[in-house]
């Protein structure tokens, strides 16, 4: 892996002196376009949807598209993805639906995890895609425990875990980092260094000079890379994903990029954060950069821009329209799968909310 | 059939479940070539190799961890935490990942494995190698929760627990290990989870109790017969969670009297929860009030470890309350 910050596309779309664009031919170069303009589109419209009440909850990935979009990019169809809870655009890119996504914000009955968790919490076994959950670096360990398991089956399948630079204090990214030295699996570790963990600055987590050079410690691979530029992200991990198919074990990607936006909708940043450092970093963001290479390469133009932008809002709209129409799963499904089978006590206690409904069925009409 | 000890029982049922099914995996520290501090596992690696009983770095978080990525891939991991004091690093895991997995993904994901963990005292081990930490686990949703008392079940309860796919605490009692010795049915054998066994059966009073406190309860019933006349019923749990509460009603519906006993602390522990239930489902069969005998609300001692167990004493006291309400 290559010492120091990997960038292979400038913030002004041009490429750096010396590197080479990856090889990725124009119809996938458009798709990966695609899929963060979605992302983005995607944030920006359920962001509002919360404030207008009709959802909870919201987390997006405002400016850490090319991180998430760029790295997933890199793995095939049989590999893992790991999330932590801001990589909507690794799920779309894999095919998670936009209706399957809604759902889910709505945890309504066609929700595929039942309405058992607030928004971004979803989950696809299909795709291979992880089950998401809220504690910070809990997932770290089982993408060591997945990898572990594929190089033990002798397979050459790779997993991509995902998790913030503040995930990286926590001691579940210490063992999970550990145990895949230790075993060489193949697991690749993406820390989206996004600079804040809710209010908290990069340089409260840790005194080193970066994440990447953690992984020396573990005697492991580590490279930085600027998580704004979709090549660099993609070139990186895809050296990385070969290698772990080589069988030569793990490494740890930290991608420099920003959270643009908010924590989450439960958060306002302007009480910790200044305007300038935002705006700063609003000059580096991956869209622009990727929407500006394509153009001088002549692979995409403003005609065809707004065309898609079209096509993505009357997407986005559809999938709320059908989904927000759909109502609660049955509140007998609020019973299962807590175990394989429904034990007695949760047979009871399923009677026991039956009985308060009824009577409340019974009191309204009288 | 052999005649064998806890440790021989376990080590029986794993490598038979080994050989069944080349999807379970054992992991956990000095599990591997030295089979184990309590050598449950030994001679595992030296049949299945390192691939399959995996030496680990000394992290439980590391190994629990692990073992729930290797169950989401498809495998059947069989960890192992050292002492049951030790499991808290890997709490989080259990308890937020491991025991929610099935639930949070709407069954798209499931977790089968099985935790293995000596627990309970009376091996002169203070503090750190001496907690029962079951009423943690039974209170989560999403696990079962096993603690046999003798051989037998042992080997028949953990090949249950392997098969079953569900995330299994599977709690042994260390001071039984090499103490409690029986008959044990020879290659695959498997005792159904959530089924209770009536290992005394009385008509006075009936004691509710699992793991260790089964053979404590045996001895004390044995003098309450003989020397205070009392005729006792003890049911063995062996499944704490789903527990078997038909056999415990048809029981107390026979007795009307019930004492239950563990060694975990009393506050908030597992007889809480048996008892506020058989108040729910059986008050008016009741003649006397629950009682519970339990380790009592301090950390395990050292010194008075075995006036901190439920003993025999304070049983046959229980006992006698019971019946002279």
């Amino acid at each position: 892996m290559p010492e120091g910050l990997v960038r292979i596309l400038r913030p002004d779309g041009k490429v750096e002196k010396g590197q080479k664009v990856p090889s990725i031919n124009p119809k996938d170069l458009i798709h990966l376009y695609r899929v963060m303009l979605l992302n983005r589109r995607v944030d920006e419209r359920m962001t509002t949807l919360q404030r207008q009440g009709r959802i909870g909850f919201y987390i997006g990935s405002v400016g850490e598209e090319a991180a998430i979009i760029g790295s997933a990019f890199a793995l095939e169809e049989k590999d893992w993805i790991i999330p932590c809870y801001r990589e909507l655009g690794a799920a779309l890119l894999r095919g998670f639906s936009l209706f399957e996504f809604c759902c889910q914000l709505f945890g309504n009955a066609q929700d595929s995890i039942k309405g058992r968790q607030m928004p971004n919490h979803y989950a696809s076994a299909k795709l291979r895609f992880g089950s998401i959950s809220s504690p910070v670096g809990n997932q770290i360990p089982y993408a060591t425990g997945i990898g572990l398991a594929a190089r033990l089956r002798g397979t050459a399948e790779a997993v991509l875990v995902y998790f913030g630079e503040g995930a990286t204090s926590e001691g579940d990214f210490h063992v999970a980092v550990n145990f895949a030295g230790v075993y060489k699996t193949p697991t690749i570790f993406l820390c989206r260094n996004n600079q804040w963990a809710i209010s908290m600055p990069r340089e409260l987590q840790t005194a080193s000079k970066s994440i990447a050079i953690k992984a020396k410690a573990y005697g492991i691979e580590g490279v930085q890379v600027d998580g704004n530029d979709i090549f660099g992200v993609y070139s990186v991990t895809r050296e990385a994903v070969d290698r772990a198919r080589r069988g030569e074990g793990p490494t740890l990607i930290e991608a420099v990029t920003y959270r643009l936006g908010a924590h989450s909708t439960s958060d306002d940043p302007r009480a910790y954060r200044d305007d300038e450092e935002v705006e700063g970093w609003k000059e580096k963001d991956p869209l622009c950069r990727f929407k500006l290479y394509l153009m001088a390469e002549g692979h995409w133009g403003e005609e065809k821009d707004a065309y898609l932008e079209e096509e993505i809002k009357n997407e986005i709209q559809a999938a709320l329209k059908k989904s927000e129409r759909i109502g609660p799963p049955s509140i007998d499904t609020m019973f299962e799968d807590v175990l394989d089978r429904v034990p007695w006590h949760l047979k009871e206690q399923l009677e026991e909310l039956r009985r308060v409904q009824e009577l409340d069925a019974v009191q309204q009409e009288a | 059939m052999p005649t064998m000890n806890i440790i021989q029982a376990v080590n029986d049922a794993l490598r038979t479940e080994m050989r069944r099914d080349d999807r379970v995996v054992i992991l956990g520290q000095d599990v591997g070539k030295f089979g184990g501090v309590f050598r449950a596992t030994q001679g595992l690696f030296e049949e299945f190799g390192p691939n399959r009983v995996l030496d680990t770095p000394l992290a439980e978080a590391g190994i629990i961890g692990s073992a729930i990525g290797m169950a989401l891939y498809g495998l059947r991991p069989v960890p192992e935490i050292q002492f049951a004091d030790f499991i808290y690093p890997a709490f989080d895991q259990i308890v937020n990942e491991a025991s929610k997995m099935r639930y949070r993904s709407g069954g798209q994901y499931a977790c089968p494995m099985v935790i293995r963990t000596p627990c309970g005292g009376g091996i002169r081990g203070g503090h750190y190698h001496s907690q029962s930490p079951e009423a943690y686990f039974i209170h989560t949703p999403g696990l079962k929760v096993v603690m046999p008392s003798n051989p037998s079940d042992a080997k028949g309860l953990l090949s249950a627990s392997i098969r079953d796919d569900n995330p299994v605490i599977f709690l042994e009692p260390k001071r039984l290990y090499r103490a409690a010795r029986g008959e044990v049915p020879e290659g695959e054998y498997v005792v159904e989870l959530g089924k209770a066994k009536v290992v005394r059966e009385g008509d006075d009073v009936t004691i509710v109790t699992y793991g260790a406190v089964v053979h404590t309860t045996l001895q004390a019933a044995e003098k309450a017969a003989q020397e205070d006349g009392i005729s006792v019923e003890i049911i063995d749990l062996r499944t704490l969670l789903p527990y078997d509460i038909d056999t415990i009603l048809i029981s107390v519906m026979k007795t009307g009297r019930v004492l239950i006993a563990h060694e975990a602390a009393k506050m908030c522990g597992f007889g809480a929860e048996l008892s506020a239930t058989l108040n729910e489902k059986a008050l008016l069969h009741l003649q006397a009030p629950i009682l519970r005998v339990t380790g009592f609300d301090i950390p395990f001692p050292y010194t008075f470890e075995h006036e901190y167990l439920p003993n025999e004493k304070r049983l046959r006291k229980a006992l006698q309350d019971s019946i002279n309400f």
